[in-house]
């Protein structure tokens, strides 16, 4: 605890810090508030944009719509409000398992060394042979578009890079005289892990985690825009990109900006929302790096 | 010569005591490992076939060069690092035949020092979850009488409990030994190995931390191992003394007898080495060595140390001499002993 309150104290330092964390609250915040930003006409499905009618052609911003609409008429600022929601739900799902398969392979292959090690690693190595977002892609064609099994596919092809990670940091710390120490005490070998190897050793992946969380929702974003996301309608920055595809520059002759607001509102949500936590994990590399912190 | 009988007559003295550890035959042989396949081609011969023991109540200190075991030694006495070979009976039992569960048990009666007080703390616990971690893991006290008995012996190692909540990093050198002597002594132990516990602080602290150990040793009754290789802090808190070399033991003796008498030409050689911090004293007698340790991976014919002897003889790089006690509680591993007291 006093460790943390030492970092957020560092934090505060420096300005870019702040406005990484700034900008992550700021999204936190939305994505708590939703409810409340943008009232959902029908409750039981919050997550489906609503629709104010049927032409195919975006209407601009105005009172009612103050971020316009896009193709099918689905509301900008209702999808870009509840679609901060699905980004860290994304974020949140895909990070926190593969962090779990991640933490788990990449320590009990460094604690133990030998084969399991070998073993270990060389299944590692087979995920990572596959382009990531071929393989995304596969996964997800076999089963099925849908939210849920993008996220599921993401998993299964993002834990190799904290199980690397992780595993090169255990096999660093588990070198110290602490760790010989406590096996001299008698400390069983999990809680060795658990209570000397893990917190020294986890402050990399920390800050991998904060440059991921920008990623995950990014990767998703394009899966939607290839239309293997998330349904139609569904509240999805990747999907408002994807409707707006037809309308960057219009077609129609006039002005050739006229559909502006259907590329530039959800594309900003999706910069603002990598930009907060790359600046955040930027400087989280510069607090946290351990001959820093002692 | 008067003086050297009254020597050999209180070690005999000691002799009937009754002996607390004793290691036989232990080795250790480290693979060296190349190529794709991670084939083994060769062995590091850090500990090899190195006997002794410790009396209830001794110090017995290891000294030696760089690389020449005694770390190895201490380590694997207490099966941090597995043997290749050999027993340690303490009190009567094998510690290496054990499973590793017994084994565990009786980790709270061997305890060790280690020599980094920075490397040998981990830096994100508190003192008390420090000092208190081998209680935890032999389920002693509850998290209340635990937290007593830390601030006790924090007492008795000479910090004040008030430091409990801090994080080693907030400490000095001196003051982090001192965490890892009341964790170590906490346990209750018999034995301690100390394991370069001093060569890492500067000189006025380690006479502070060897004179702890000294009165922590006649309050609680401790055996030392006390492994080192400076000679003056041996000299200061051993009884008794094995000299090894190259993963052998050459030489054990008691102090005095090795400081007065010492029977094997490394032992010589080493004790020439130390420096007498006094310029006044003109050294005459100083021996230098020629030549470099050779590798364990690799160590000379016979008697390990004739590559560098100057008494060696054609038959030293044939026969490997054995330990043997030439003198009572004075065992030496060389053919020459004799000519060697001649010169002494």
């Amino acid at each position: 605890m006093e460790g943390f309150v030492k970092v957020l104290k560092k934090l505060m330092r420096n300005p870019t810090s702040i406005a990484g964390l700034l900008l992550v609250l700021l999204f936190v915040a939305i994505a708590i508030l939703a409810p409340v930003l943008a009232k959902p006409p029908y409750p039981d499905t919050p997550y489906q944009m609503p629709q104010n009618g049927w032409s195919s052609v975006p209407q601009p911003p105005s009172h009612e719509d103050i971020f316009g609409t896009t193709e099918g008429q689905y509301d900008i600022y209702y999808g870009i409000i509840w679609g901060t929601r699905t980004a860290f739900k994304l974020g949140i799902f895909v990070i926190g398992l593969a962090l779990i398969i991640g933490l788990f392979v990449g320590t009990i292959s460094a604690y133990f060394g030998g084969w399991v090690d070998e073993v270990l690693m060389r299944v590692t190595d087979i995920f990572l042979a596959f382009p990531f977002l071929v393989g995304v892609i596969v996964i997800v064609t076999m089963l099925g578009p849908g939210l849920n099994h993008v996220m599921w596919a993401l998993v299964i092809f993002y834990w190799m890079g904290y199980a690397r990670l992780i595993r090169g940091s255990v096999l660093e710390v588990k070198e110290n005289d602490y760790v010989m120490a406590g096996r001299a005490l008698g400390t069983p070998g999990a809680r060795i892990i658990t209570r000397h190897i893990l917190p020294n050793s986890i402050y990399p992946i920390l800050i991998q985690v904060s440059m991921d969380m920008a990623t995950i929702p990014l990767t998703a974003a394009a899966l939607s825009f290839l239309g293997l996301g998330a349904p139609v309608g569904y509240a999805d920055w990747g999907q408002l990109v994807s409707f707006s595809r037809n309308w960057i520059i219009s077609s129609s002759g006039g002005n050739p900006f006229a559909y502006w607001y259907t590329i530039t509102y959800p594309s900003l949500a999706i910069i603002l929302y990598a930009m907060g936590w790359n600046l955040l994990g930027d400087s989280l590399r510069d607090i946290l790096d351990p001959r820093m912190l002692i | 010569m008067r003086k050297l009988e009254k020597l050999q007559n209180d070690s005999k003295a000691k002799t009937d005591e009754k002996v607390l550890l004793e290691v036989k035959n232990l080795k250790k042989y480290f693979p060296i490992k190349a190529g794709v396949f991670k084939r083994t081609v060769g062995w590091v011969k850090a500990v090899d076939d190195v006997s002794f023991f410790i009396r209830k109540g001794e110090t017995l200190g290891l000294v030696g060069e760089s690389g020449c075991g005694k770390t190895t030694t201490g380590r694997t006495i207490l099966r941090l690092i597995e043997p290749t070979a050999g027993s340690v009976h303490y009190n009567g039992e094998d510690l290496l035949a054990m499973s590793k569960r017994k084994m565990n048990k009786y980790r709270t009666k061997l305890q060790m020092i280690f020599q980094d007080p920075y490397g040998s703390l981990d830096p994100r616990m508190r003192v008390k979850d420090i000092i208190a971690e081998g209680l935890k893991a032999a389920h002693i006290g509850n998290r209340k009488e635990r937290y007593e008995m830390v601030k006790e012996y924090m007492e008795k190692v000479g910090l004040s409990p008030l430091y409990v909540n801090r994080f080693p990093h907030e400490f000095s050198g001196g003051q982090r030994q001192r965490i890892g002597i009341a964790r170590a002594l906490i346990m209750n132990p018999e034995l301690i190995v100390c394991d370069e516990a001093v060569s890492a602080l500067d000189v006025s602290i380690q006479a502070q931390i060897l004179n702890l150990l000294d009165d922590l040793q006649k309050e609680f009754n401790l055996t030392y191992l006390f492994i080192a290789h400076d000679l003056n802090v041996v000299k200061h808190i051993s009884d008794r003394i094995v000299v090894m070399y190259l993963g052998k033991i050459v030489e054990i003796a008691s102090k005095h007898e090795l400081f007065n008498n010492p029977l094997h030409p490394y032992t010589k050689a080493l004790l020439s080495a130390n420096p007498i911090p006094d310029p006044t004293i003109e050294r005459k007698d100083r021996i230098i060595l020629q030549g470099d340790v050779p590798s364990p991976a690799n160590p000379p014919k016979g008697c390990r140390f004739h590559p560098r002897c100057w008494l060696a003889k054609p038959v030293c790089s044939e026969e490997e001499p054995p330990l043997v006690e030439v003198r009572p509680d004075h065992y030496v591993a060389c053919h020459f002993w004799e000519e060697m007291e001649k010169q002494n």
